[in-house]
């Protein structure tokens, strides 16, 4: 039987001054799953996280916690917490008050709070830090504050809006890990908003990507990846390679000149497509034995392989390979029937 | 090469308008012309026990702290709404709060006389609607209420600016940890907007104990704040010496004023134990 989701969102709408921020969004989101909102910057994620917390209220539309109606109850009736962009820490308060805050404001007893507080710095590894003001934290350790202020509530959702958008690199993925074991332990619902989507595939249950107030995808990281709903989804999942095509029959299709066999069918005899190739699956082979030919205009180093763009005939190819080809080369190119994936052309907006 | 050159007529204007004068002030209080010529006397500053004087200086302190406190009490919640979500974009609304500024002080306080006469159109009003008039033309209520009505936007103003460039996350993580609007004022709002209650104290409390314009106008001639107490010193007695003395003595008070805010403006900032 399925389970009741954790939160439902039903034809969520917003309406900001006439420019539409979401357009008719249907969610679900099941207990204890971490889910990500993926996108670029102004495709609505943030805003469908703000509307999740309650701090906006969509234009039609309407959200359930659980099963209950909470379309217009306010932030501080909801069961949820949220992990701020910019932690958004209380200045007038040690570390210790700001992580109490949300069980001082219950009246839960000092005893009590004082002992969940220091769990909660136990869990972020911020033993010790009780006195300190938050403005002599470094922005890993104020993270970490903002995280153990949300969760010492213990909601059964917690919302992450871009929370490791301004560490660095290393940082941030010391951050993922401990995010996710943090999810795991206490096994509550995390809902992640992020634009980086090497971040929403290594972290998530499910990725819902979006694009201009639209949900695009939602699968698994893996489904995401290999197969990609459309050419908007290939391209911003990873490097990709994207070439209109038609359909010649099941099996078959045509682009760059050529026929090529492949693996999708149900599509229309003769309708144009988009073919999507991921860049590793491009194989550098010698000139004679490829099914396209092109030359090598550039060579970039990126530590685990070599990227490479060839030029064939009518389109330049981004190539990934750990051999390096140099630049000049004649090279011939080979596709697996596997690694084309054909997607319906995108319906011009 | 350093243009420190730049600065010189401003530090001239220093020495003439601010300095020197000050220096003539303290000059003035401590000496006394008598026939054998000028010497060194604490007698203007010891004339101040004088009950009569005493009572003055209270008084000043008295409405001046009531005053302060009035625009407080009205100027906090102004400058919330003000800076509230909704009507932030609409500037006029801070606008209409600056624009009788621009309407000359004296001007705005003869207007409240003509209000506040016994014929004056609030009692005629009021007659017609077979309610009490409305006496308090010469009275410390009057006195209070002009200062009230001229010091409000240096009260409104201070606090606005603080309470705009809050960060709104910060308030919202409040009601995102289940504070609701009243908690999230009085453990959050009110804290951190605290650096423009202060300034909006200084900036009330100043004008207000020094005042000589609305006490005389609103509280009729006979009606002596320090500032009148002053100012007849220099215009009608011609004791400057008395009058440098009681700018003196409230000089130092304002300054001891200041720094008793400053003091407690630092304490809060030092955080404490929950709550």
């Amino acid at each position: 039987m399925q389970q009741e989701p954790i939160i439902r969102l039903v034809n969520v709408s917003k309406d900001y001054n006439g420019t539409e921020a979401l357009k008719s969004i249907n969610l679900y989101i099941r207990k204890n799953e971490f889910l990500t909102l993926l996108g670029p910057s102004g495709c609505g994620k943030t805003t469908t996280l703000r509307i999740i917390g309650g701090f906006e209220q969509p234009s039609e539309g309407e959200v359930y916690f659980n099963g209950k109606d909470i379309t217009n109850l306010p932030p501080y009736k909801r069961n949820i917490n949220t992990v701020f962009q910019k932690y958004a820490l209380f200045p007038n308060m040690d570390v210790e008050n700001n992580i109490a805050f949300g069980l001082l404001v219950k009246k839960m007893d000092k005893k009590i709070i004082k002992k969940k507080v220091a769990e909660m710095l136990e869990l972020v590894n911020l033993k010790g830090f009780e006195k300190r003001s938050v403005d002599s934290l470094s922005g890993g350790q104020q993270q970490r504050v903002a995280i153990a202020r949300a969760l010492i509530n213990e909601p059964e959702v917690l919302l992450l809006d871009e929370p490791l958008g301004a560490l660095d690199l290393k940082l941030r993925k010391d951050m993922q890990v401990e995010l996710k074991k943090i999810q795991q332990y206490l096994g509550i619902t995390f809902i992640y908003v992020t634009h980086d989507q090497e971040e929403a595939l290594s972290m998530s249950d499910t990725i819902v990507v979006m694009k201009d107030g639209k949900i695009q995808q939602i699968g698994t990281p893996e489904m995401i990846y290999n197969e990609p709903k459309n050419a908007f989804v290939a391209d911003f999942i990873g490097e990709s390679n994207i070439i209109p095509g038609i359909m010649v029959k099941d099996k078959v299709v045509n682009f760059s000149d050529r026929d090529f066999e492949c693996v999708d069918t149900g599509f229309a005899v003769n309708e144009n497509v988009d073919v999507v190739v991921r860049p590793e699956d491009v194989k550098i082979v010698k000139r004679e034995d490829g099914m396209l030919e092109g030359e090598v205009e550039s060579v970039t180093f990126k530590g685990v392989h070599y990227e490479m763009m060839i030029r064939t005939k009518g389109y330049r190819w981004m190539v990934q390979s750990t051999l390096m080809e140099p630049v000049g080369a004649k090279v011939g190119l080979k596709i697996m029937p596997n690694d084309i994936h054909i997607m319906k052309k995108a319906v011009a907006e | 090469m350093k243009k420190t050159w730049y600065a010189y007529p401003y530090v001239v204007w220093l020495l003439i308008f601010i300095v020197v004068p000050l220096l003539l002030i303290v000059y003035y209080a401590f000496t006394v012309t008598t026939n054998e010529g000028i010497r060194f006397t604490l007698e203007n500053i010891t004339r101040l026990r004088d009950p009569i004087y005493l009572k003055v200086f209270l008084r000043s302190v008295w409405l001046a702290l009531i005053s302060t406190l009035a625009c407080l009490l009205i100027g906090y919640p102004v400058a919330l709404i003000l800076a509230s979500r909704e009507y932030r974009k609409k500037r006029f609304l801070a606008l209409l709060f600056v624009i009788p500024m621009w309407i000359n002080f004296l001007v705005r306080t003869y207007a409240w006389m003509t209000l506040l006469e016994k014929n004056s159109a609030i009692n005629v009003i009021l007659n017609f609607l077979k309610l009490p008039p409305l006496n308090i033309l010469y009275t410390d209520q009057a006195v209070v209420l002009g200062m009230v009505y001229n010091f409000l936007p240096f009260m409104v103003l201070p606090i606005y600016s603080v309470l705009v460039k809050l960060d709104k996350s910060i308030i919202e993580a409040a009601e995102d940890l289940g504070a609701n609007y009243f908690i999230t004022l009085r453990k959050i709002i009110i804290p951190l907007s605290l650096p423009g209650v202060m300034s909006g104290i200084t900036m009330v409390f100043m004008p207000a104990i020094t005042t000589f314009v609305i006490s005389r106008l609103l509280g009729g001639g006979h009606y002596t704040l320090i500032g009148n107490l002053i100012e007849q010193q220099f215009i009608f007695t011609g004791d400057w010496n008395f009058g440098s003395a009681l700018s003196f003595v409230l000089m130092i008070l304002i300054l001891l004023s200041m720094l008793v805010m400053r003091k407690y403006d630092k304490d809060y900032e030092g955080g404490g134990a929950i709550w």
